[in-house]
């Protein structure tokens, strides 16, 4: 299967902290890749060092093998590259509808056809299909700032497939989310994957939610790379038992 | 999607105030025509602070400044002769012009940070107001500013040039409300609340943030254009930081970030003073004292007090349409 995202001896040094310390991966078209590791072990970092968030100290990181190493984040969301965030990052005062319109609508024509073309710039249904398919049409109208953690989690979700990405980065997105929405998160992520063939890159401490959604894993600890396999070959490693998951 | 039609009460409520602004001065005495026309030409300089400061949150402190450059503008070009729809031209280029250099810091610097270097540039431009008399004539200030004639009938009376600054606000007004309305409108609120997530979505941030100060800047020069013929007569003083201030408070106390926010916020600081007169000497102290309570319980401004009961009703409504809809989505699973 086709590389989709090369990450070559990536960086990030903070003073004198290697926060992320030579880590090299690949991820595959249709895969499903999850980064797990002990708090503070370098997962976001990396994650804002391939998305343009950091610039990286060393390495480089090619999308579709092309260089893509310090872009802007806008410009990679425009090559098809979509992210969530640890933290909630929703519009509150916007609604539920207004934060999914505004996420897919840069993608939609130039800057000035934007300003004199159409209010919701024709993604009102492809917003609503979204709120269907999310199972959150009894909340369309309401403000963001308004839903519940759990409810502002899938609506962040929801936001990072909008412009129909073909590669989405999800950080910790099962975070403080109940057990019966992280069903639903799981199960409209494994649709979304077989459906469109989305490719994943997924950081999370959920091993449940790791294990069964992802079809490979990589392990970080202290930066670097420790591990990485099946889910079955990572929760059998010894190292990762250790350093992680504990006995 | 709400409109207009299934608000009968706003719509009602708009129309006598449409109907106000164009048939009640009729019954005005010139200094009454002033105060309005003044309420209408600040209100535009209003609305592009909101822009850049409500919609985009970028804190300005130089929008009184480019009320000057457009009043300037305006000032110098009339009186040698130049038709004010060349010194609109003029005015609005160079404003945007000057806003989209302003944004650049705006990129680097947020809030606090950023207010002191638009105070900067507004120190700057009051200081070339002042000093560069070849071009301003410094202190003494330019006279004889002609009220121009659109058209083909003059606007030399204050009636006439009431109606041409109202004309203005509404033009200004529709503009902004159709930028409010479109994707950039939902962009610079996004800019706002939350730039990292903007663009991690694919906003351009730094063009949208440039964008703001420059149509913010470039509707505070068409203020000035206005300001100008108005007063017949332009000096610095009136460009000073304290306008700048001035309008922020505007802003904020109309509601930062509400379309009307701005319009209510020019009638505080332009008529309630007048409305005051009755205290004499005391009326500041009254100003002041309403606006302090006024943030106090509402800081989100005038706009601030409506939408907060606007959404609670809607909560109201969303939690009984929730509790009424509980047993679907228990089985759906949501």
């Amino acid at each position: 299967m086709r590389t989709v995202l090369e990450v070559s001896g990536i960086s990030k040094h903070f003073g004198g902290i290697a926060a992320v310390d030579d880590v090299s991966f690949e991820v595959r078209e249709g895969e499903i890749l999850g980064i797990i590791g002990p708090n503070g072990c370098g997962k976001s970092t990396l994650f804002n060092c391939i998305l343009g968030q950091l610039t990286p100290s060393k390495g480089d990181v090619r999308l579709d093998g092309q260089t893509v190493t310090g872009m802007r984040p806008s410009d990679l969301n425009r090559l098809g590259v979509s992210r969530t965030f640890q933290l909630l990052q929703v519009f509150p005062q916007l609604s539920v509808r207004e934060n999914l319109i505004l996420a897919g609508q840069e993608h939609k024509g130039t800057m000035l056809s934007r300003l004199f073309g159409a209010r919701d710039a024709g993604l009102t249904g492809e917003a609503d299909r979204m709120i269907a398919f999310f199972k959150m049409q009894h909340l369309a109208d309401e403000r963001a700032g308004g839903l519940s953690y759990g409810q502002q989690k899938l609506l962040d979700a929801a936001m990072a497939f909008m412009a129909g990405p073909r590669l989405v980065l999800l950080d910790e997105p099962a975070g403080g989310v109940n057990l019966t929405m992280l069903a639903n998160l799981k199960d409209r992520l494994r649709a979304i994957n077989v459906e469109q063939g989305a490719t994943f890159v997924v950081i999370e401490h959920n091993m449940d939610f790791v294990m069964s959604l992802c079809t490979r894993v990589l392990v970080l600890a202290e930066g670097k790379v420790l591990a990485q396999g099946t889910p079955a070959e990572v929760r059998a490693d010894k190292r990762v038992v250790d350093a992680y998951l504990g006995h | 999607m709400t409109t207009l039609r299934s608000h009968p009460v706003a719509c009602a409520l708009f129309a006598v105030i449409a109907l106000g602004l164009l048939f009640g001065p009729l019954a005005l005495n010139r200094y009454g025509l002033y105060i309005l026309s003044l309420w209408a030409v600040t209100t535009i300089a209003a609305i592009g602070l909101n822009l850049t400061l409500g919609y985009a949150g970028q804190v300005s402190l130089a929008q009184g400044a480019f009320v000057g450059i457009g009043a300037y503008t305006t000032a110098i070009m009339t009186t040698q002769g130049w038709p004010i729809l060349a010194a609109l031209a003029v005015a609005v280029v160079l404003c945007f012009a000057i806003g989209w250099l302003l944004g650049y810091p705006a990129l680097r610097v947020q809030h606090h940070y950023l207010a002191f270097v638009t105070l900067a540039f507004s120190t700057l431009a009051f200081l070339v107001f002042r000093n560069e008399e070849w071009l301003t004539k410094g202190i003494y200030g330019i006279i004889g500013i002609p009220r121009p004639v659109v058209f083909g009938f003059p606007t030399t009376r204050p009636l006439p040039f009431y109606y041409l600054c109202l004309g203005s606000l509404t033009l200004v007004s529709l503009a902004t409300w159709w930028l409010v309305r479109s994707p950039w409108g939902r962009a610079f609120v996004a800019l706002r609340e939350n730039p990292i997530r903007a663009l991690s979505l694919g906003v351009d941030t730094r063009r949208y943030t440039l964008m703001a100060f420059a149509i913010g800047s470039a509707l505070g020069g068409v203020s000035g254009v206005l300001y100008a013929p108005l007063v017949e007569f332009v000096d610095p003083t009136p460009f000073a930081l304290t306008h700048s201030l001035n309008l922020l408070m505007m802003v904020i106390v109309g509601g930062a970030g509400f379309f009307f926010g701005p319009f209510l916020g020019a009638i505080i600081a332009v008529l309630l003073p007048e409305w005051l007169r009755f205290a004499q000497g005391y009326y500041l102290i009254v100003y002041a004292l309403f606006v302090m309570g006024l943030l106090v319980w509402s800081p989100t401004g005038l706009l601030g007090i409506a939408d907060r009961w606007m959404a609670e009703r809607r909560t109201r409504a969303a939690s009984a349409a929730r509790a009424a809809a509980a047993p679907t989505l228990e089985k759906e699973g949501v």
